[in-house]
């Protein structure tokens, strides 16, 4: 789950690493108000930034990221920004902070690396910028340090990465209490990364947070309520929203043939095997191990909200899931919904006669073999008869 | 000979009597592995099925059977929790089938089973199958046949469906084992084309991976360096979109890493057979043994 820039700030600050203020705001009036509280004095002289709170890189490439000489701009250009699209997400929230005046920016971050099965801290004085386009350009700028979890990042182990970002013993001192900090948020919150970009440096020397990036391990959030909380619905895809609450896990894809599989292998090669016949998939989709029919209502819904479905195909091979639970869905599926386009059913493993007895019964034909049902699927979604 | 599991293998099944682990422990002593002990703690001194002994720990029923290896069914909230006590009472190999572990979680587990010794298969994987043999874990052992072919998988369905071509198509397994979907995993590629290489009842190796990480990579450079038994290659996930967790938390293509084709062109590189489709895994075989 990613968070918001204006919630990751929330959780450094709370952790007591320095991140200057900032307010969140749902209006262009409330944009101003905010400008008008935070940009009055300070070395900003007014000026503040009004940020776009979205889930998508490239913030300011689109237009999302913009700098206000007075409250009435800010407020102007909160109006442009909130209900812009960014990648496909809608602008429902701008983050308002105080235009910093920056003499240096540095990036730190920690991921949970899986070559040496340990978080790493990655720290680069060539900060402000993308991280992954400083790593393939000069790999040299990016110092790394796996962590020994039982003991946590040790103080001379921040300090020396303190000292590759700055030669002021102060500020490096600075930095390493503040990485410090960074990992402790990570285990705190659950985070599978954690990155501050940049870390800067204002004239008078202070180091402090001015962007910031938290994203929690999915499966941390059973047992962090108070994180789970900061999930915003708002920013999420709708379709992806309903699979969630249904226990699916679904991607919305550009192409035309939904996929409906058990196990996300199976559904990553059902995807590829589509393309290799020449069609395109409209979305992932894995329906899980241990399928009720409910589900396979659920996942028949959201699939086929999107127009641009022209069939849908269903790929199961029986495991802990039950065929005949699948076909079960399908067939109570079709009473609820009205299904305007055709399916294609590919089902075999556990009580696969069951489940074609159920199928046909109710007018559906099945295959067994995975190549010939995504060649028909392909064929009806380009509007040819099977 | 198999790798990992064989007759000699005494299990013992954490979680025998919740849901999944009762089903599973039914099924896998109906395919003739040896299930000694289940623990579940406050069930010590029950009977599962009315024959295998419960306790209420992993170092009780260490003590008091011939468990060697054990498969964990636990809810996701408790399985750190347990892969610790099976390494703590002296378990040799240790699959962990649940999904949904944080991988926070991971790194402190990791170090302490390898600190005692033990392996991990997992988590977050359908376990393994020695064809005739053994069964640990959830792979269905009606679609396996025995045989000379090792399979080594991330994914579970996807595993099933490759199986099931090779069984129809008269290819049996040595050994099929599901690594796991997950970003930190116990046993990787790397140590079951080893194993393989080493058994003398595997004749050639079929690996399939997915997008994330580099696991594939690197498994390539060792098929290149040490590996002389043909190995088939497939790699799941060409149409994914990158920055997406593709249902297995470890399948995610970041950045610019860890995409399929990326995987391909180092697995062709480096020797292996690549499949485009699962469906071309028999013939690739049959071009190489």
């Amino acid at each position: 789950m990613n968070l918001h820039e204006y919630q990751a700030r929330d959780i450094l600050r709370r952790h007591g690493i320095p991140v200057p203020p900032g307010e969140v705001a749902t209006t262009p009036g409330e944009a101003r108000a905010s400008a008008t509280r935070l940009g009055g004095g300070g070395r900003g002289e007014g000026k503040v930034v009004v940020k776009a709170q979205v889930h998508a890189g490239g913030r300011g490439k689109a237009g999302g990221v913009k700098l206000a000489n007075s409250a009435a701009e800010a407020e102007a250009h909160a109006r442009a920004i909130l209900g812009m699209t960014i990648k496909g997400l809608t602008v429902h929230k701008v983050l308002i902070a105080p235009a910093a005046a920056i003499a240096t920016e540095s990036y730190v971050g920690i991921i949970v690396d899986r070559a040496s099965q340990r978080p790493v801290l990655m720290v680069s004085p060539a900060g402000g910028m993308d991280i992954e386009e400083v790593a393939a350009k000069t790999p040299e700028k990016i110092h790394r340090l796996a962590v020994d979890p039982r003991y946590g990042l040790l103080s001379h182990q921040a300090l020396g990465l303190g000292f590759a970002l700055y030669r002021d013993v102060n500020q490096a001192r600075a930095a390493a209490d503040i990485m410090q900090k960074l990992y402790q948020v990570v285990y705190a919150v659950g985070a599978s990364l954690a990155e501050i970009n940049p870390l800067a440096t204002t004239p008078e020397g202070a180091v402090q947070a001015l962007d910031a990036k938290i994203v929690i391990d999915d499966n941390e959030l059973e047992r962090r309520p108070d994180i789970a909380a900061l999930r915003d619905v708002t920013a999420e895809a709708p379709e992806e929203v309903a699979a969630r609450e249904a226990g699916l896990t679904f991607i919305k894809l550009d192409g035309n043939v939904g996929c409906c599989v058990n196990g996300a292998g199976l559904a990553m090669a059902t995807m590829d095997l589509v393309k290799y016949y020449g069609g395109e998939p409209a979305n992932f989709l894995d329906i899980g191990g241990s399928s009720k029919a409910q589900k396979v209502v659920a996942a028949l819904r959201i699939m086929t909200s999107d127009p641009r479905v022209k069939v849908i195909l269903f790929n199961i091979f029986g495991g802990i899931t039950r065929g005949d639970d699948v076909a079960n869905g399908i067939v109570q599926a079709t009473h609820e919904l009205s299904l305007k386009v055709p399916i294609v059913i590919r089902l075999t493993g556990t009580n696969e006669g069951a489940a074609m007895e159920i199928l046909t019964k109710a007018g559906f034909s099945s295959l067994t073999d995975m190549d010939e049902a995504v060649k028909q699927a392909v064929a009806l979604a380009k509007g040819k008869a099977a | 000979m198999s790798v990992f599991i064989d007759k000699s293998t005494c299990l013992l099944v954490q979680g025998i009597t919740g849901r999944d682990g009762s089903f599973h422990a039914k099924q896998m002593i109906a395919y003739g592995t040896k299930v000694v002990a289940g623990v579940t703690p406050g069930k010590g001194g029950q009977r599962f099925e009315d024959a295998v002994p419960v306790f209420n720990t992993v170092a009780e029923a260490v003590h008091e059977t011939q468990a060697n290896t054990s498969v964990i069914y636990v809810p996701a909230a408790v399985a750190a929790s347990a892969i610790f006590e099976a390494a703590d009472s002296g378990i040799g190999l240790i699959i962990c089938i649940t999904e949904g572990i944080p991988v926070l979680d991971m790194t402190r587990v990791l170090p302490f089973v390898h600190e005692r010794g033990a392996r991990l298969i997992g988590p977050n994987c359908p376990g393994l199958i020695s064809p005739g043999k053994s069964k640990v874990g959830i792979i269905p052992g009606n679609i396996c046949k025995p045989g000379k072919i090792g399979v080594v998988s991330r994914s579970g369905t996807l595993t099933y469906e490759i199986i099931h071509q090779l069984s129809t198509n008269g290819l049996g397994q040595s050994t099929c084992v599901g690594i796991g979907g997950d970003p930190l995993i116990g046993t990787n590629f790397i140590h079951c084309l080893a194993a393989f290489e080493a058994d003398a009842e595997t004749a050639a190796i079929v690996m399939i991976g997915e997008i994330g990480g580099t696991d594939e990579q690197q498994a390539a450079e060792f098929v290149r360096d040490k590996v002389k038994k043909p190995v088939i290659g497939f790699i799941a996930g060409q149409t994914a979109p990158p920055g997406r967790r593709m249902g297995h938390a470890g399948a995610i293509i970041s950045g610019s890493s860890g995409t399929a084709a990326d995987k391909m062109a180092a697995l062709a590189k480096a020797g292996i057979s690549v499949m485009k489709r699962p469906a071309d895994v028999v013939p690739l075989l049959k071009e190489r043994i």
